[in-house]
């Protein structure tokens, strides 16, 4: 199916467009920020002093929505980074990649690749912001286990995002996307509120949105208070984001290129 | 000894064909291409040459049929072939974000050409389409004929032994085409490396290709030197305009130095040996006929009246129709 052979330099070079489109677009990075900062400014106003059930003393509410709205950053940008492919389509981009003598497993793991730095970095300042609002992070393997929460949820969703774009041939379809999938995924994933406090059957639907893993999973490591054992949503996450990416992969490779 | 025989023809197409549902694109085609030589396919909109392009360049699988380039089968050996090829798309296929010399050296890192190698190169293709000093500009900023050039530069990064230029001048004003023809002549004198060009404007296939076949409805109609293919008319072609075309086309037919008469949009042409002597008799014809004739024009053939002759219609009618075909094939693409 795939060609056997990964090409590092196609991944390296596909990586670096990314980075350079990201560092060329300020408005991106300004914007990427802007709602997360939103959230998190308003909901302190708003619900700082409610505590959270079953949490320890010292937790209070922002601290458990800085992981969640960490997860929603990471949903929105690795979604769109899959559906990129789309954009490059558009502009005939696509082609140049389609007919370079590389593998298609290369072109999917160099833009995995970008897109998951990218959504670091803007994790890393959402994280950066969170400190003003008194995020302690309780030392530096907590911090190197968010991390590799944080590289699980983007590889998952650009692996739906490339899912979602080689099924479709142009943009048009993108406002659907973020009001049938993204919202929904966001809601559903607890990153607002505890589980807990969700009906039965609704809880069950949230234990299909990949993005209810990487939350609690951030939380066990940021703040110490999860939802699920952290084992096993470093389990159920790996399990999805490789089987997402595979997916993404090779519907990218079925998909034609003109 | 497949080596061997992709160094005798850097192009070799045996009954190609391309079906989208039951509509058939390309049908059947054959033709080959020498290394050095620059190949033309000429043909109206929808006519199948992209199509074509796009299989020779792995971009679509074969329906049936065989293409091999520069020695490899374009169905088996995709990763030789994309190797081996260069491709100047009909939509440009630039990233605008980036600079002209990133998407230089993006192409260079995708192909594998050596840091050394690559900067030699990439000095070498700007300074051949005169880009220089734009090479720090980001693309979005590029004039379309800039836009084109690059592409033309990126497509020989790497050294292909078979470059496709699909439809290049495109859309181009008058000048900037002269410019860009200057540039795949200037190529063509430099290497070896065989150059195969769509279009569907004749002037272009004339002035610029070695050999040319002409292609309608997925289909070859004839092929060979632009010269050849032009005399193979017979001598000179006069045009008139008249108000019964067709009455006097039939009275024309019956002459006996009247090698081809073709009638189409209300004028005929004739083809003849020496049209300059035999104007006033066709005049005559026609006024014994009490024909009126508006107006009559002598030329030596040109590939439009080549085209006409072998399909009976002017490109231009083609074009109505063609992009209808154009417009289905996308629609069935889509599916």
């Amino acid at each position: 199916m795939f060609m056997k052979t990964i090409n590092f330099a196609t991944i390296y070079v596909l990586w670096l467009r990314e980075m350079k489109k990201f560092v060329r677009s300020k408005s991106r990075i300004v914007g990427s920020l802007v709602t997360p900062l939103l959230f998190l400014t308003f909901f302190s106003f708003g619900f700082g002093s409610l505590s959270i059930p079953g949490a320890p003393p010292g937790v209070n509410y922002i601290q458990f929505l800085i992981p969640g709205i960490i997860g929603m950053g990471l949903l929105f940008s690795s979604t769109f980074a899959g559906l990129t492919v789309l954009l490059d389509r558009q502009f005939g981009f696509l082609k140049e990649i389609m007919v370079a003598p590389v593998s298609r497993v290369s072109i999917v793991l160099g833009r995995t690749a970008g897109a998951i730095t990218t959504g670091l970095i803007q994790a890393f300042l959402i994280l950066a912001i969170s400190l003003v609002f008194q995020l302690r992070i309780a030392g530096v393997l907590n911090l190197l286990l968010a991390i590799v929460f944080m590289i699980l949820t983007a590889t998952a969703f650009i692996g739906i995002g490339l899912i979602f774009a080689s099924k479709m041939k142009d943009p048009q379809g993108f406002n659907l996307i973020v009001n049938f999938l993204i919202f929904p995924l966001f809601f559903l994933s607890g990153a607002l509120f505890p589980l807990q406090n969700l009906p039965g059957a609704v809880q069950y639907i949230s234990y299909a949105d990949p993005l209810t893993y990487g939350v609690d999973g951030m939380r066990a490591a940021l703040i110490g208070v999860s939802f699920l054992p952290i084992w096993i949503d470093f389990a159920v996450l790996l399990v999805v984001s490789g089987l997402m990416i595979f997916l993404g992969a090779y519907f990218f490779e079925k998909s034609e290129s003109v | 000894m497949k080596f061997q025989r992709g160094f005798m023809d850097a192009i070799k197409v045996e009954k190609l064909t391309k079906k989208f549902g039951k509509f058939t694109a390309v049908d059947g085609i054959s033709f080959s291409v020498k290394p050095g030589e620059l190949f033309g396919l000429l043909g109206p909109n929808g006519a199948g040459k992209t199509t074509t392009i796009n299989m020779l360049s792995t971009l679509l699988n074969v329906t049936s049929g065989k293409a091999e380039v520069a020695g490899f089968d374009v169905a088996k050996n995709r990763g030789d072939v994309r190797k081996s090829i260069g491709v100047v798309f009909q939509d440009p296929a630039l990233d605008s974000n980036l600079t002209g010399r990133e998407n230089l050296e993006f192409h260079g890192i995708m192909y594998g050409v050596p840091k050394k190698e690559r900067e030699e190169r990439i000095r070498e293709v700007l300074r051949l389409v005169e880009l220089e000093d734009k090479q720090k500009v980001l693309v979005e900023k590029y004039s379309g004929g800039m836009k084109r050039r690059l592409e033309i530069a990126r497509g020989l990064i790497h050294k292909p032994k078979v470059l496709f230029l699909d439809e290049p001048t495109l859309g181009l004003d008058a000048q900037t085409r002269r410019h860009i023809w200057d540039y795949i002549k200037k190529l063509k004198s430099e290497g070896s490396v065989a150059i195969i060009l769509t279009t569907h404007y004749m002037e272009e296939a004339d002035y610029l290709c070695d050999r040319v076949a002409i292609i309608d409805h997925g289909k070859i109609i004839i092929m060979g030197t632009p010269e050849k293919l032009k005399h193979s008319l017979g001598g000179d072609v006069v045009c008139a305009e008249t108000a019964e075309t067709t009455k006097l086309v039939r009275l024309l037919k019956k002459l006996k130095w009247a090698k081809s008469v073709k009638q189409y949009d209300g004028s005929l042409c004739v083809t003849m040996e020496h049209g300059e002597k035999r104007i006033p008799e066709i005049i005559l014809i026609a006024q014994k006929a009490g024909i009126k004739v508006n107006s009559v024009n002598l030329h030596e053939p040109s590939l439009e009246d080549v085209f006409i002759h072998y399909t009976g219609k002017t490109i231009r009618d083609q074009e109505a129709e063609g992009s209808d075909r154009a417009r289905f094939m996308r629609m069935r693409m889509r599916r």
